[in-house]
């Protein structure tokens, strides 16, 4: 069973839609115990970071979800959620993340070529860097729906697939069995539903 | 890079899309999950849904068809007709749309855009404006466009995304329906005085339009209704054209 981690940030209804257009047995979760007995789990998040941190904390899943990717269980963070997973944030002050992806999250309107617009929102060809599972059903250059103002930086090491928006903005990262995705996969169309499902097969005949 | 946004607009009445005419392929034409599916399907990059129902009861079916369609299609959609309030806000995102536009709620009440864009971030409003040219200037029209509210359209629009609005539809009265081509001139004026995505509408006629419309800095996307609904432009053909044009898209 893959858990959709719930703790009140964003919409889940179109991610637990797309999962289950997919296929994918899925829960939304709200307490550790349900995330202890996932075999994967999906961080999703919208809003500012520091609130979405809070709320993390409060609802008692920060811990398990890192004793969880401790372990190597597959997690995969989206948007907001992807930027939890670095070491800390820059959106309004300084923040720190869940440190499982060693990187920091910066403004993007700070490297961007003037002109561009902030928040980078619509269509971005995803380019693939370092080939990896999650890409297994993906098509190379194909395009996902992006929505964002920050973006994750000195992540070198972990970057998987990046967009060009001036500068390469990271668009999949990996550590082990962490991932994250700045875009949103359940909205980029059959492109994003690939990338889902392939992340639905994770660890799978690994356990 | 980004690429340029094509967006049908879907009016719905009592839970059933308004002038969906003659579609192959599409078993019931008025139904706005068919209809999504189609536009899906067809390479359309995100949806407009447009609530022209009056009533409480309408609302109730609108909700429930919001429900259908994002469980289903899985791209933007952006959700307009009868914002006035916060608790519309919530009513539809909790329904799936990704988007909300504001177009009299905000003419009514001007703190409704920074309230939301607070609560639920500046890329979830969609300032929706339905302009004309009035005596030499760009007015703000109220009401579907039946009412001139005598405020300067541009101005508006520039504290629109002061307060908030991540996103800006300029609809211009004055192409709409002419098929002659989007309304450049106010788009341009649009364009030099806000700094977010700006999608036109208003005066499709061809995918020489569009293409037209992309040349002009700042445009990031160009919505259309019944030249897509009444396939005199099909989706992948406009697309096709647009790439060779030299323009970025999502094929």
């Amino acid at each position: 069973m893959l858990a959709i981690v719930d703790y009140g940030v964003g919409n889940l209804y179109s991610l637990a839609s797309s999962l289950k257009c997919i296929g994918v047995e899925h829960a939304v979760v709200s307490d550790p115990e349900a995330l202890r007995r996932a075999d994967r789990i999906i961080l999703p998040g919208v809003g500012a970071f520091a609130d979405a941190a809070r709320k993390l904390s409060e609802s008692g899943m920060r811990e398990a979800l890192l004793e969880e990717a401790r372990n190597g269980k597959p997690l995969l963070g989206i948007c907001l959620g992807m930027q939890m997973l670095f070491d800390r944030s820059f959106e309004y002050g300084e923040h720190p993340g869940l440190g499982l992806i060693s990187g920091e999250v910066r403004p993007l309107i700070d490297d961007i070529a003037p002109g561009l617009k902030v928040p980078h929102i619509g269509w971005n060809r995803l380019d693939i860097l370092r080939d990896d599972p999650l890409f297994k059903y993906f098509e190379n250059g194909r395009h996902v729906y992006y929505v964002h103002s920050f973006y994750a930086k000195r992540c070198e090491a972990s970057v998987l697939a990046t967009s060009e928006y001036s500068v390469p903005v990271t668009g999949v990262v990996r550590s082990g069995s962490v991932y994250g995705t700045q875009f949103h996969p359940e909205k980029s169309g059959e492109a994003g539903l690939r990338l889902l499902k392939a992340f639905a097969e994770m660890g799978e005949g690994a356990r | 890079m980004i690429s340029k946004r094509i967006i049908p607009c879907l009016d719905i009445r009592n839970g059933r899309v308004v002038k969906g005419v003659n579609f192959e392929g599409v078993r019931d034409v008025a139904d706005p999950v068919e209809m999504a599916k189609f536009y899906n399907d067809a390479g359309a990059d995100e949806l407009v849904f447009y609530d022209i129902t009056a009533s409480v009861e309408g609302r109730g079916l609108f909700a429930d068809l919001l429900r259908d369609v994002a469980a289903q299609v899985f791209i933007p959609l952006t959700v307009g007709g009868g914002i006035n309030t916060l608790d519309d806000f919530d009513r539809v995102l909790k329904c799936g749309a990704d988007k909300v536009s504001v177009n009299s709620g905000a003419i009514r009440d001007p703190s409704l855009i920074g309230r939301a864009a607070k609560k639920y971030g500046d890329q979830c409003v969609v300032l929706s404006m339905d302009i004309k040219r009035v005596d030499g200037s760009f007015h703000l029209f109220a009401k579907g466009g039946r009412e001139d509210t005598g405020i300067d359209a541009l101005e508006w629009a520039k504290r629109g995304v002061e307060s908030g609005a991540g996103e800006v539809v300029v609809n211009s009265i004055d192409t709409d329906g002419v098929r002659k081509g989007f309304d450049l001139e106010l788009l341009d004026a649009i364009a030099a005085r806000c700094k977010v995505p700006i999608i036109a509408s208003g005066g499709a006629g061809s995918k020489e339009d569009f293409a037209r419309l992309f040349e002009h800095e700042g445009m990031d996307a160009g919505l259309a209704a019944s030249i897509f609904h009444l396939k005199q432009l099909l989706i992948p053909d406009l697309k096709r054209y647009l790439r060779q044009c030299g323009v970025e898209v999502r094929l």
